[in-house]
């Protein structure tokens, strides 16, 4: 019961996606679409129990005063009022949880990602060294990339972002190619695996 | 004596404390932006390809408009967004918009809300946006069988029986192609493989810079129309369609930074070979 | 003592929004000051890490969390499971299963019936949270591995290995790339028309060294070896490329933050 119906579960699922690849005929498509809606639905109970997780550490931590158990406070008190806004009241345009969609999560998330920028310049300065044949020849490329891709190139060579686009479309997307098949072909062999019951890690405990 | 103290000052600057760095970084996106400074540029293919594909469409048929990203990746995709809207409303196109990402939704309606009334497009007849559904490449399928099914209910909870211009589809194939503004998974890459490939549907993408290079070889085999690559990809369809936004107005700021970032990487691997021929 | 914050916290908060209620402040200028100092509180960890910073994150974590609950409630819970059932109840029957002996069978039914499966399923993943009962989740995350590795195997397989493999079968000349050299003008068109030339070898070579590289049944040494150090160097021409990009990225993020400073909040710019 513990692992037997797991495994016939994934097999089942997994295999109906598969030969519905190869026989369009209803009798395997028709099934193939019900277990494609389910699992759209199993997925969303998966990202709220993602949340319910975070909530349960955080209310463990709070509970207990542990270290920064006041910032667990806001982060729980944060969630309890964007449901509260969003389930009872709705989430139209113009309603409050909108305005702290607009106003809280957009400015925070883009912020966040947007020190990156900083990051990653002050890493080409202090760590990105042309240690080996290799690594010059990542560094060079990125500044070639760098300056191709930006309009000022033009003033040094009118036909720097052509050369830039060959950079893309030769070299590079034959490496990537080359990531892209051996990923594929590790993709389908790992896939299979799961599917067959061969490879069973995503059962983990319990 | 000298040569040893200017390269005692090398090894100092090459140790600079980073907040320094970030001042500067700062610096050069800031003053550019106050001077609003401008620059023309070239198109690329990538960008020109799916610029011809989406102006050889008929007026009257539907484009799906797969909004995949989050605020996180909004100054480079939002402007896309809103180009892309402008060219397809100007060319009388029905857009279907839907989004794989919580977040993108909100974003795909605002950037409705900014550029459908310059054209006179209504909701529910020229345009609608179905919202959000968790699944991903699944979703993907299931649209393409049976979009009611998949979507019952639009963005605004309105039934789908509600929407005048959903009455004619059945599935996304009624679409003649599909635009995925992607930031990442899902995204392009699954549209072409679960959708595009499947079903031969033609695939158009606006993705993150990060996201860009593993795209080519989609573009070479032909899985993929046309591709924009970050805000000089957007910038470069701003130009295309003569309606500059904020893709244009960042380009200097970021010619700027990166001819700083490569001082930096060239500043930094000189200092490093005089520190290894000292030794 | 140790209230006085939260209570003068709460109290701004009761303020503003009595204020925005009652017509005197605009929702919108509010908004655009609460992003301002939020994206501020968060740069601030530029100089170093600082409380104001911690407290940013932790309220991001929070609402972005209650956004995707409360998206997926309207979003997929209820358009796809809920109303569907609650609809599927108000047209309960007895359907005949069969008949056995002068007896017949029948078990109540209603339309969408099948959905009771997704949700037991669904409530399943939820057993995670007893120790004693977690085995049970494993029925749910069992459904959607084998759903999902399914479905990026077929992806994976029609997309990217087919696909790619019969892209790359293209002629070791490009058609008119000789040409292109003797028609050339000047020397920058005769640097590309060679750059054409020699684009169909490229590919083909480049994919093979990296596969090459890629094969580890057998120690790189000899040919093997030299291929595999060809295809490293297309490697690190792509990987060099990708940083360019992601570079690009990260900067296009931060020119947008500062527009949103500059034009939305402090109007220095249009």
């Amino acid at each position: 019961m513990r692992t037997e119906v797991p495994v016939a579960i994934a097999f089942i699922a997994g295999m109906l996606m598969i030969v519905s690849l190869f026989v369009p005929h209803p009798v395997i498509s028709e099934p193939a679409s019900v277990v494609r809606g389910w699992a759209i639905i199993i997925t969303g109970f998966a990202y709220v129990l993602g949340v319910a997780n975070i909530a349960r550490i955080s209310l463990g931590v709070l509970r207990k005063r542990g270290k920064d158990w006041e910032y667990k406070f806001v982060l729980l008190a944060a969630l309890a009022v964007m449901i509260v806004l969003g389930i009872g009241l709705g989430i139209r345009s113009g309603s409050a949880f909108d305005w702290a969609y607009q106003n809280l999560y957009v400015p925070m998330q883009s912020t966040m990602f947007s020190l990156l920028a900083f990051f990653i310049a002050s890493a080409a300065y202090r760590a990105f060294r042309a240690r080996s044949v290799e690594a010059t020849l990542l560094l060079v490329t990125a500044a070639i990339v760098m300056l191709g891709r930006v309009p000022i190139s033009e003033h040094i060579w009118g036909r720097f972002p052509d050369f830039t686009e060959w950079i893309m479309e030769v070299p590079n997307m034959a490496a990537k190619r080359g990531i892209m098949i051996g990923a594929a072909l590790g993709g389908i062999s790992t896939g299979l695996k799961m599917v067959l019951g061969l490879e069973r890690s995503y059962l983990g405990g319990g | 004596m000298a040569e040893k103290a200017k390269g005692d000052l090398l090894v100092r600057l090459s140790r600079i404390d980073r907040r320094i760095l970030f001042l500067i970084i700062f610096v050069c996106v800031a003053v550019p932006l106050l001077t609003g400074a401008k620059m023309k540029m070239s198109i690329t293919q990538p960008v020109k390809g799916l610029y011809d594909a989406i102006d050889g469409l008929q007026p009257g048929s539907y484009v799906w408009l797969a909004a995949d990203y989050d605020p996180g990746s909004m100054p480079e995709l939002y402007p896309m967004n809103i180009v892309l809207l402008d060219h397809l409303f100007a060319r009388n196109i029905k857009i279907i918009s839907a989004s794989l990402w919580a977040p993108g939704p909100p974003m795909a309606q605002r950037a409705f809300d900014a550029v459908a009334p310059k054209y006179g497009k209504q909701y529910g007849i020229d345009y609608v946006n179905l919202g959000f559904k968790e699944g991903r490449e699944a979703v993907m399928l299931s649209a393409a069988e049976d979009l009611r099914r998949t979507f019952p209910r639009d963005f605004f909870n309105t039934p789908w029986e509600s929407v005048p211009m959903l009455q004619d589809i059945r599935s996304l194939r009624d679409a003649k192609m599909i635009v995925s503004v992607s930031a990442g998974y899902p995204g392009v890459k699954e549209w072409i493989q679960q959708v595009g490939t499947r079903y031969g549907m033609r695939i158009g993408g606006g993705v993150t810079a990060v996201t860009a290079p593993e795209m080519y070889p989609y573009i070479q085999s032909g899985q993929l129309t046309g591709l924009l690559s970050g805000m000089k990809g957007a910038a470069e369809y701003e130009q295309l369609i003569a309606r500059p936004g904020l893709g244009i107005a960042g380009m200097v700021a970021q010619s700027c930074v990166h001819i700083m970032v490569v001082v930096f990487i060239i500043f930094a691997n000189v200092v490093y070979l005089i520190e290894k021929t000292r030794k | 003592m140790k209230l006085i914050k939260p209570a003068a916290i709460l109290l701004v908060l009761v303020i503003l929004a009595s204020l925005v209620a009652g017509g005197r402040l605009s929702p919108g200028i509010l908004g655009t000051w609460v992003a301002a100092l939020l994206t501020l509180a968060i740069f601030s960890f530029l100089y170093k890490d600082n409380r104001i910073y911690k407290l940013a994150e932790h309220l991001f974590i929070g609402v972005s969390a209650g956004y995707s609950v409360s998206l997926e409630y309207w979003n997929v819970f209820r358009p796809n499971l809920w109303d569907p059932l609650v609809r599927g109840l108000h047209h309960v029957t007895m359907a005949h299963v069969f008949s056995l002996g002068g007896f017949s069978v029948h078990l109540p039914y209603f339309p969408g019936m099948l959905l009771l499966f997704p949700f037991a399923l669904g409530l399943l993943l939820f057993a995670r949270f007893s120790a004693r009962l977690a085995w049970l989740s494993r029925w749910s995350i069992a459904a959607m591995v084998g759903s999902y590795a399914g479905l990026a195997m077929i992806g994976a397989l029609q997309g990217d290995l087919v696909a790619q493999v019969r892209a790359n079968m293209i002629p070791l000349v490009a058609a008119g790339s000789l040409g292109g050299i003797r028609a050339s003008g000047n020397a920058d068109d005769l640097i590309f028309a060679f750059l054409r030339l020699i684009q169909n070898p490229l590919i083909i070579f480049g994919l093979i060294s990296t596969l090459v590289y890629f094969f580890f049944s057998r120690e790189h040494k000899g040919s093997l070896g030299v291929v595999s150090r060809i295809g490293v160097w297309f490697l690190m021409i792509s990987f060099g490329a990708s940083f360019g990009y992601t570079v690009m990225s990260r900067v296009s993020l931060l020119i947008g933050r500062l527009h949103f400073l500059m034009s939305d909040w402090l109007r220095v710019i249009p």
